[in-house]
């Protein structure tokens, strides 16, 4: 299973969204094209009543083993269906070195 | 002092600090470098932290605010986030306001 199958999986298992997309942005920094950099969009249910921070807080901690392992960035997007109405998503900055 | 009590000092003593790679200046990261151009420009001072420069920190922050990656910002004591809800809250016209709101508290109480 490839870092980006078992993010999706694992996100997808558990917290159902009605959407899920998962870009690799890893072409956007220096070196080798790798599984180092990743952008999460996430619409789902779960989120209703909770923070900004708490909402990223348990995805951080869904992706433990990802993020102590290959994964140096993921950028995180995560919104209530409700709000996705009315939301567009952030690109996501260049790395330094691309600069 | 421990690690641990040397950043729960710092986050209590600076209203407004972020923990970043490089310094606002020179930048070692594209997501350190968009938070501190969204903070310049929300116009109120701010601390910051260059965790390359302290590895200790940077092994450690990540245990105390329950995040892993940089930059974060804090906020009065508070985890606002990283460079993600930053940038949503920037674009809301939020971020400004949460700083402004800090500042305003702080010269009140001068």
């Amino acid at each position: 299973m490839t870092v980006a199958d078992s993010i999706a999986h694992k996100v997808q298992q558990a917290l159902n969204p009605t959407v899920l997309a998962l870009e690799n942005e890893s072409h956007m920094h220096s070196g080798p094209r790798t599984d180092s950099h990743f952008k999460l969009v996430v619409v789902a249910e779960h989120f209703q009543g909770m923070s900004k921070v708490k909402r990223h807080q348990a995805l951080y901690k869904l992706l433990d083993t990802e993020l102590n392992g290959p994964v140096h960035a993921l950028a995180l997007h995560l919104y209530t269906p409700e709000e996705w109405k009315h939301s567009s998503v952030p690109d996501s900055p260049l790395c330094s070195s691309k600069n | 002092m421990s690690i641990e009590d040397t950043i729960k000092d710092q986050i209590k003593n600076n209203p407004i600090l972020i923990y970043m790679k490089g310094n606002p200046n020179q930048p070692q990261c594209g997501f350190s470098a968009r938070a501190t151009q969204m903070l310049m420009t929300c116009g109120q001072k701010f601390a910051y932290v260059d965790i390359l420069s302290n590895p200790e920190i940077r092994a450690n922050l990540p245990k105390v605010s329950e995040w892993p990656t940089f930059p974060q910002l804090f906020v009065d004591g508070e985890l606002v986030g990283g460079c993600d809800i930053m940038t949503e809250m920037f674009e809301a016209g939020e971020l400004k306001q949460l700083l402004d709101d800090s500042a305003a508290k702080r010269s009140a109480q001068a």
